[in-house]
């Protein structure tokens, strides 16, 4: 495994959905300001395992959820975890980019305006600065108060990216953030990803061989709910010790 | 913490909302079976008012029953011969997304909405204009047109959920646009069947546009020209009595009325569960 | 053998044709109808004439339909204060917080609402409603009520027109995507600010739509209205007095209507002056709600 220190730690995690054992006794550690990706084919629970993180997994129906997830050391799951105190601590990143309904200054601004952030002059700052964070900033200063809709998809992932920072996680998931953007725009988002690094820890699901090799430090390849392996990205790219893993990342090495 | 106690707050008003309109549906239920049920005797479903009717003596509603019997299958028959062409033509032969399939659609939906006295003035001005007395005839007709948008909307409704790859199936084999309608039409059956028991229930009580056109007589009408009374116009009329015998017959009226419209739901409800089973 | 399949098919393309274009003219032949019914009175007074004056007194000629246009707006406003509310929390609930089992428990009775005849409404409307706002309600604002009024009207027409906009708040809402949902909650909010500044800002037109919808419904109403609202051709001063609305007249005096010339061309004038706002009322929401059917896919 791995002798860093684990930001978010799972233990013996099952998560059965509809009756389907979709996740089955998951045990890893996250490293802590690392990126982990998390590989694997369609369907296998890699974007379930990623949802369990920040329990949105729980507004599904059906769900029934056992083991643990540490954070920190404390139990995501216990029953005197605060949900949206929690939720603030991780950010997320979808496939598509959600803006909200109102304009691009606002998208930012919406997290601290919920936990309670008033002054006008202490927004502005925060808009800009992660705005900034994104390389968005100068694409957009002239127009914070357009809605967020206008801008192209890949600058709307970028807010959306800019929305999630500026609660200030601790922790940012990424479930395939770049599958809808073109190259150039995946490019900025993984570059941001590394610069990132540096503050957050980053856990991200990706289809993409070539991307989990750019970006991340460690990668789990997770079949059918399983982990099978988990290690570096070297180790697990290259040098892949499980038969299943081997096979997969094939088509990457040949 | 005031966050909390916002959401709350406003999570209570909702079930508050929430249980008080099943409340009020209970109500109007219980309300009606218990004025209802005491005055409904067999005399009244299976006789014609006698002499004296109306001042509390002997009979029964069976005019005005099979009245809205022969209207609600009369205008439904009719509604069906115009809507079905309309819905097979927007949705099989028209183009996809032609402007006529939309504007029809449009169209439909308005007149879905307007209100039935409307349908009931302008059912009384094509009565006058073609010489027709108040009748069985002007109002089946005027019901038929209240009738059609219910019809043509459900039926689309269902329709557009079948895929295309059926109708293509059909075509590939060289087949016409007709023979791809009467594919549809089995498809859609059950669809069908939903619209044809909307239409009943609409039509069995709407009273404002039978109240022009139909007319009303103690007799069961035997013919097209002669006028009808209809349940809704015979619960309506005798609720105004001042006589309380004549008012709680027209209890006794509303609550046959609410028996079948209810039958008539539950009905709708078991065919279009049979259909849509992912919905919600 | 081909060709009679092909002729068929002709055939009934055509017919079909027929049918659905004579389905579409319909809206035109209605309002042409009650148009060209109008036209004695209209040629007889003018438009504002008719409008803003409150005599009414057919024997006379004059035909002043404020009160009856008075009567309905009041119906209208109380119906929609209350159902508005109402059907708001309902259809929040039902979408974003109740369990799925609950949510199929409770539809049924909601469509069951709807499909109940308005003369039923009215039964009860009398024997509920009226009793209740005379002595539940009236008796703490006003000497007298007889029950029958625009209060008692406006209740009963609420009650109809919630189903109506439950059902359509709850397709707009279930445009939203999840996916926009996540992404609030996910900052930390909670469900209800997510409702708040997420679900309810993006469903804005259809919300609209759906109020503008069952304006027109509420507009329409005839009998159950009738049976509680207590048929004074005066323009209410309270929700406690009786009032008249406009298919209210209609539906009244359709007997009398042979008796005086320009009685049945004001009642035609009535119709058309209902089938216009509806009309456009109607329209415009659809045209709406067709909008934000297809920005969603």
């Amino acid at each position: 495994m791995t002798t860093e220190k684990p930001h978010i730690s799972v233990k013996n995690l099952n998560v059965h959905i509809d009756g389907n054992h979709i996740l089955k006794n998951i045990s890893i550690d996250i490293p802590d300001k690392k990126i982990t990706s998390f590989i694997g084919p369609s369907g296998c629970g890699k974007t379930t395992l990623l949802k369990t993180f920040n329990r949105l997994l729980d507004r599904q129906g059906n769900v029934e959820i056992t083991g643990q997830v540490l954070v920190d050391g404390e139990d995501l799951y216990s029953p005197e975890t605060e949900v949206t105190h929690l939720r603030k601590k991780m950010g997320l990143l979808s496939q598509r980019p959600f803006p909200l309904p109102m304009n691009i200054y606002d998208n930012v601004a919406y997290g601290a305006k919920i936990h309670g952030q008033r002054n006008k002059k202490e927004l502005d700052k925060i808009v800009e600065h992660y705005l900034r964070g994104v390389s968005l900033w100068d694409e957009v200063k002239d127009r914070l108060k357009e809605p967020a809709t206008r801008l192209s998809i890949g600058q709307q992932q970028r807010l959306c990216l800019a929305r999630g920072l500026a609660v200030e996680p601790e922790i940012i998931l990424g479930d395939e953030p770049t599958s809808a953007l073109d190259p150039i725009s995946t490019q900025h988002i993984e570059e941001l990803f590394l610069q990132l690094k540096d503050k957050y820890t980053l856990v991200l699901v990706t289809h993409i061989l070539r991307q989990a090799r750019r970006v991340s430090d460690y990668i789990a390849f997770i079949y059918m709910g399983e982990i099978i392996e988990f290690g570096t990205t070297e180790e697990v790219l290259l040098n892949p010790k499980e038969k299943l893993t081997k096979d997969y990342v094939k088509g990457y090495i040949s | 913490m005031k966050r909390k106690l916002e959401e709350q707050f406003f999570k209570a008003l909702m079930i508050l909302s929430t249980l008080s309109i099943s409340a009020v549906l209970v109500m109007i239920i219980w309300t009606i079976t218990s004025r209802g049920a005491s005055s409904l005797t067999w005399d009244i479903v299976s006789k014609v008012p006698e002499g004296g009717f109306y001042i509390g003596k002997g009979g029964g509603i069976l005019n005005a029953i099979i009245g809205s019997i022969y209207i609600t299958i009369g205008a439904t028959l009719l509604g069906l011969m115009v809507s079905i062409p309309v819905v097979l033509y927007i949705n099989v032969y028209a183009k996809k997304n032609a402007w006529l399939a939309t504007t029809t659609r449009l169209a439909a939906d308005i007149l879905f909405g307007i209100p039935s006295i409307v349908y009931g003035a302008f059912g009384f001005t094509i009565m006058i204009y073609f010489g027709l007395k108040t009748s069985l005839l002007a109002g089946t007709i005027t019901v038929t047109l209240l009738v059609i948008p219910i019809l043509v909307r459900s039926m689309d409704e269902v329709m557009r959920l079948v895929p295309d790859d059926i109708g293509n199936a059909v075509y590939s084999l060289g087949g016409t646009r007709w023979e791809s309608a009467k594919i549809l039409i089995r498809q859609c059956v059950p669809g069908i069947i939903t619209a044809i028991l909307l239409s009943f229930g609409r039509a069995i009580g709407d009273a404002a546009c039978v109240l022009f056109t139909a007319g009303y007589t103690d007799s069961i009408p035997t013919s097209l020209d002669q006028p009808t009374a209809t349940l809704p116009l015979a619960i309506f009329f005798q609720l105004s009595s001042p006589i309380e015998e004549v008012q709680n017959r027209a209890y006794a009226a509303a609550l046959i009325l609410t028996i079948i419209v209810l039958l008539i739901s539950f009905t709708a409800k078991y065919f279009s569960k049979k259909l849509s089973k992912n919905k919600i | 053998m081909k060709n009679i399949r092909l002729t068929i098919d002709k055939i009934t393309g055509n017919i079909f044709l027929i049918f659905t274009l004579l389905s579409t003219v319909t809206v035109l032949l209605i309002g042409v109808g009650l148009y060209y019914k109008s036209l004695p009175i209209l040629q007889n007074s003018s438009l504002s004439s008719l409008l803003l004056s409150a005599e009414w007194k057919p024997f006379k000629s004059a035909f002043g339909f404020l009160s009856y246009i008075a009567g309905t707006l009041w119906v209208t406003a109380i119906a929609i204060i209350i159902a508005l509310p109402v059907s708001l929390l309902t259809a929040i609930y039902l979408s974003e917080y109740a369990h799925a089992k609950v949510k199929r428990a409770l539809l049924p009775p909601i469509d069951l609402l709807s499909g109940i005849p308005p003369v039923i409404y009215g039964v009860w409307g009398v024997l509920v409603i009226v009793p209740f706002v005379q002595e539940k309600l009236a008796v703490h604002f006003v000497e007298f009520s007889s029950g029958y009024s625009t209060l008692a009207g406006g209740i009963v027409l609420a009650i109809m027109i919630i189903p109506l906009i439950i059902s359509i708040l709850l397709e707009v809402f279930n445009t939203v995507p999840d996916g926009l949902r996540e992404a609030s909650l996910s900052v930390g909010a909670t469900k209800w600010e997510t409702i708040k500044y997420v679900l309810l800002k993006k469903s804005r037109p259809g919300i609209i739509a759906a109020v503008v919808l069952a304006i027109s419904r509420a507009f329409g109403e005839t009998i159950a209205v009738l049976m509680v609202c207590g048929n004074i051709p005066e323009i209410p001063h309270s929700i406690f007095d009786s009032c008249y609305p406009l298919p209210a007249l209609i539906a009244n005096n359709y007997g009398e209507m042979l008796s005086v010339p320009m009685y049945e061309s004001a009642l035609m004038l009535a119709a058309f002056i209902l089938f216009i706002i509806i009309f456009l009322f109607n329209a415009i929401s659809r045209i709406i709600l067709y909008r934000l059917e297809k920005n969603n896919g």
